[in-house]
């Protein structure tokens, strides 16, 4: 059997005396579509910080692509071809949004921290960056600040930022949070396009966004996977039904 | 031909600034103003100097108040080459001294960067002006390198030039200020434009995100903090022949306010507010300096209205001009300029006024000097002058204070315009509706 893609083994993380995560059990395959749910406070959002090593782990162990990501930087983790996106918009808000993507290829381009090439001749790079910005729909703002995006370009230049290195393992922190309807929708369909044949880990709330998207679903209750299984399973759950998806329905 | 189209501004700026030293030309004694040239070259490396700090500040984000440091070890460097070469170790020309005082520069940058730049915000800031004091002790102790309080005095004169240029002249090490300043600048304009340059900005903006491409901030401020110690440090080594002494002034915490200053005044946002910066910051030092014993304080309160009215800096305020200049209404507002000016020129006049009348009551009765306005003496002791700077002061401010009420909405009024303007032939805004 090949190695997963992300594997979690008995992964605890306390901040001071509080439990937050305790004792986690989960390996997500290559090319699967996971998504993980769970009612708010459950860590889902600390598991992503975890994987993705903004935070270190207080003991069990990850490993990535088969390699543990124990003492890894954030930069190295995602060298290893794992990217993420956040919850709360984070991109480059006084650069243009090209800028934005450029940067996000950058590093897997190999450019690493050249000052002698000159950013404006590399041919290849900035029609990566464009192309990117075509799929994203937002050519059209191509020169325009990132920081004077409507709320709806920025979660689509934050999930560009994050693909845009050509990471196989890709992370997506609610990424319709606060879309209208339609937003979603587009959102939904960019986001099945740009993860086609890689490995997709999201967070999400809208249980459309999820049962549309997901192959399997991990839930998250207080720090625990209490059940992951495809999403037939999952909505046939009793255990899930009343900790998670029962609550919602009441 | 086509470079030339396309680079046109360097190329006119080039021969602007070797013509304006002609302009203070003495013809009946056929010679150059040796104090112009001076004050031209000391622009010219101050300005390099700015640029450098400002590859810490406005592109990566960095506060930096030991930034002397960096061209101070270039200066010295440059200083110790230049024995060197004159004692017949090794040969160097010296159109290349700015080069050694670069590599200098960069050598320091990288030592000194490996210490401070694991920081950022706040704490690189601290770690720096500890770094500044540290260096600016360390001048004075070590004799061997830094030469003490005497500092170490060259001689430019090497005869090594490969031009056969001997360098007595202020006017040819001015024109070796202009080259090397030309050759720095375009580089580091070029460095915005690299990955390095790019990412540097990244971090500024977001430095989390930028870990999340694949980037270690830390290894980012670095290179730019090593980068910004050569081109400092080339500001450093021509500061060497300009003045052919290097004390530990180059590297004092005075110094590196210097470019903070520079770079505050003309503004971080865009790349040339530097320069407009120190030309401002050096005039004042050199030109008012001469005229009043208060000129720091005058550089100060400049600091301190620019900080709280125009953050952007000269460059800021330039760029808002340009939509209005782009849509060719310039012209409306020449009348809401003209209604400003006249209580801003009271404000002004009351403010110096006073400062003048303080200050010639404390240093300039110490030095036995009187102040006299077109050749009429005041009395710094009488009520009346006092009470007529004060009242120029308060109630030119509250004049000014009514106008910039119909100066503020005219301009709101001319933006809007212009936006509108923008909006509706092409059909494509350009900005997004917040």
């Amino acid at each position: 059997m090949s190695v997963s893609a992300v594997e979690l083994r008995d992964v605890q993380k306390s901040f001071g005396r509080t439990e937050i995560i305790r004792g986690v059990n989960l390996s997500i395959p290559h090319g699967e579509r996971h998504a993980i749910i769970g009612p708010n406070g459950a860590g889902k959002t600390t598991l992503f910080n975890l994987i993705s090593g903004r935070f270190p782990i207080t003991s069990g162990s990850i490993t990535v692509n088969g390699q543990s990501t124990a003492d890894l930087a954030p930069q190295e983790i995602n060298r290893l071809g794992l990217s993420r996106s956040f919850q709360i918009t984070s991109i480059f808000p006084r650069m243009t949004v090209f800028e934005n993507i450029r940067c996000g290829l950058l590093w897997s381009q190999g450019y690493r921290y050249s000052f002698w090439h000159l950013l404006g001749q590399q041919k290849e790079l900035n029609r990566a960056a464009d192309q990117l910005l075509e799929r994203l729909k937002l050519a059209d703002r191509r020169n325009l600040q990132a920081g004077l995006l409507s709320y709806a370009e920025q979660r689509a230049l934050e999930i560009g930022i994050t693909i845009a290195g050509g990471a196989e393992i890709i992370l997506l922190d609610e990424p319709t949070a606060g879309m209208s309807h339609s937003e979603t929708e587009s959102a939904v369909a960019m986001i099945r396009s740009v993860s086609e044949g890689k490995t997709l880990i999201m967070v999400e709330h809208d249980m459309s966004v999820v049962f549309g998207l997901a192959d399997r679903i991990t839930v998250l209750v207080y720090g625990e996977v209490i059940a992951s299984d495809a999403p037939p399973a999952i909505r046939a759950n009793a255990a899930v039904q009343e900790a998670y998806l029962g609550a919602v329905a009441a | 031909m086509n470079m030339l189209r396309r680079h046109w501004p360097w190329v006119l700026a080039l021969v602007l600034l070797l013509l304006l030293p002609f302009l203070f030309y003495d013809w009946g004694k056929g010679r150059h103003s040796g104090f112009v040239l001076t004050l031209l070259s000391e622009i010219g490396v101050m300005a390099i100097f700015a640029l450098s700090y400002n590859m810490l500040m406005g592109q990566a984000g960095l506060l930096s108040f030991g930034h002397a440091v960096l061209l101070g070890m270039g200066a010295y460097c440059a200083a110790h080459v230049v024995l060197l070469v004159k004692a017949g170790t090794f040969w160097l020309p010296t159109e290349l001294v700015p080069l050694a005082g670069g590599l200098g520069g960069l050598f320091f940058g990288f030592v000194f960067g490996w210490l401070v730049t694991k920081q950022r915000a706040t704490a690189f800031a601290m770690i720096t002006m500890g770094l500044g004091e540290l260096v600016s002790a360390a001048a004075l102790m070590f004799m061997g390198f830094f030469g003490g309080e005497g500092g170490i005095p060259i001689d430019r004169v090497m005869d090594t030039s490969l031009i056969g240029v001997r360098y007595t002249s202020p006017w040819q090490v001015y024109c070796l200020v202009l080259f090397w300043a030309f050759v720095a600048t375009i580089l580091m304009r070029l460095q915005t434009q690299t990955p390095l340059g790019s990412i540097a900005n990244a971090t500024r903006d977001n430095f989390e995100r930028a870990q999340f491409v694949g980037y270690d901030p830390r290894m980012v401020r670095l290179y730019q903090f090593a980068l910004s110690g050569f081109f400092a440090g080339i500001g450093g080594g021509l500061y060497v022949l300009i003045y052919e002494i290097v004390t530990f002034d180059t590297v004092s915490a005075a110094k590196s306010a210097n470019a903070l200053l520079a770079v505050y005044i003309g503004g971080a946002g865009g790349f040339f507010g530097p320069i407009l910066g120190t030309i401002v910051v050096v005039l004042l030092q050199s030109g008012v300096s001469l005229l009043s014993n208060a000129w720091l304080l005058y550089v100060g309160v400049l600091f301190i209205v620019m900080v709280m009215y125009a953050p952007g800096g000269l460059i800021g305020l330039i760029h808002m001009h340009l939509p209005i200049w782009r849509a060719g209404r310039m012209r409306e507002l020449v009348v809401p300029y003209a209604r400003a000016f006249p209580p801003a020129l009271m404000v002004l006049l009351g403010f110096v006024f006073l400062v003048e009348l303080a200050s010639f009551t404390t240093i300039g009765a110490a030095q036995g000097k009187q102040f006299s306005i077109a050749g009429r003496l005041i009395d710094t002791t009488a009520p009346a002058p006092w009470v007529i700077a004060i009242s120029a002061l308060i109630l030119g401010a509250l004049w000014l204070r009514y106008e910039s009420r119909g100066f503020r909405q005219r301009w709101d009024e001319l933006i809007e315009g212009t936006k509108r303007a923008q909006a509706t032939p092409g059909g494509e805004p350009q900005e997004a509706v917040a």
